[in-house]
């Protein structure tokens, strides 16, 4: 009857479909975020623009607080970039880690310059807020000091991975170091529940309706995709440079330079 | 500051704001509004030229590699 031999080159697969794998290769990858980082610049613009006018010129003044709460529209998107950018950044170590996949390592490191960017932001532009509302610039209660170990849990990433010459040792450390670091993560998101802060509660909650005016909740969240955006597109750019750290003599690599420069 | 007037020229930047010393001084507290936005901004645009320099320095360190094996490759023929 059919041999079995007979059948695998029919079923074979193009090498030019698109996978979930495709774009764990650098090439692909590379030219992929040359495409979307600048678009991803320009919504991050739009976005950006849009939330500060809402913020600035459409939101009302707060009944408390008096125009300083127009803080929090860019407070409580940097907080929550600065923890979803660590999960982030725990993931794809957790990725390299296990399936040992050389692209997971590069969006790790990637990731982490921006995720601290927006930790040190949250607890900047929160301490300013603080300031003329709590009286103090700030405080150890939970929230506050969870979020600083954050950005201590990014620097020391950075620090570590910049500090061991060989990459996939430095890829494996630093790896640990931030899977081992997310349990963090929960810590600050529920620390306004589990202890009793000074922080408030969480602006937003699912399933709940917002406890504030619609064109505040507008201006926060416009400022959100904005802040989502510009993650996107810086990491993009940086993961592009590591691509080509580290691939700097494939062929591929070498064609792409040398294309350029010809032309 | 006294209490809020009633706004006299609805628009679209003046929703708010009577001038531009009533925006820029945020009731009071245009130190702490600025200074945080302020600083947002500037670290926002930073972050992007750092990471546009990485990615201009690792393309110039393979072109240079490739000039230096042309240069090579042009003394070693005869």
């Amino acid at each position: 009857m059919n041999s079995p031999t007979a059948a695998p080159d029919l079923h074979r697969k193009p090498a030019s479909r698109l996978t979930w794998f495709t774009f764990s290769s650098p090439v692909n990858f590379y030219r992929l975020a040359g495409i979307l980082a600048p678009l991803c610049f320009v919504a991050a613009a739009i976005f950006g623009v849009a939330g500060l006018y809402m913020g600035f010129f459409v939101a009302p003044t707060d009944a408390t607080q008096g125009e300083v709460y127009r803080i929090i529209f860019i407070h409580v998107p940097a907080a929550w970039l600065s923890m979803v950018m660590y999960v982030a950044l725990a993931g794809w170590s957790a990725l390299g880690w296990f399936l040992n996949a050389r692209m997971a390592f590069i969006f790790a490191r990637a990731i982490a310059p921006t995720g601290a960017l927006f930790t040190l932001l949250a607890l900047w532009t929160g301490s300013l807020w603080g300031r003329p509302t709590w009286g103090t610039w700030w405080v150890w209660d939970a929230r506050l000091t969870s979020e600083l170990i954050l950005l201590f849990l990014y620097l020391g990433y950075m620090a570590l991975v910049a500090a061991i010459d060989d990459v996939r040792r430095a890829d494996k450390a630093g790896a640990l170091l931030a899977i081992v670091g997310v349990v963090n993560v929960p810590v600050i998101y529920f620390s306004v529940i589990w202890w009793n802060t000074l922080h408030q509660g969480a602006t937003l909650t699912m399933g709940a309706a917002p406890k504030m005016a619609a064109t505040m909740l507008w201006a926060m969240l416009l400022l959100t995709l904005a802040c989502w955006a510009y993650a996107f597109a810086v990491s993009f750019v940086r993961a592009r440079a590591i691509v080509l750290e580290r691939e700097g003599s494939s062929a591929w690599a070498r064609a792409a330079i040398g294309d350029a420069r010809d032309s | 500051m006294g209490a809020r007037r009633h706004r006299r020229r609805p628009g679209l930047l003046n929703m708010h704001w009577h001038d531009a010393n009533e925006f820029f001084s945020m009731g009071g507290h245009g130190g702490f509004v600025w200074g945080a936005y302020g600083v947002a901004a500037l670290l926002m645009a930073i972050e992007p030229l750092l990471a546009w320099r990485r990615h201009r320095g690792a393309r110039r360190a393979i072109a240079e590699q490739l000039a230096d094996e042309a240069i090579a490759r042009a003394g070693a023929r005869p």
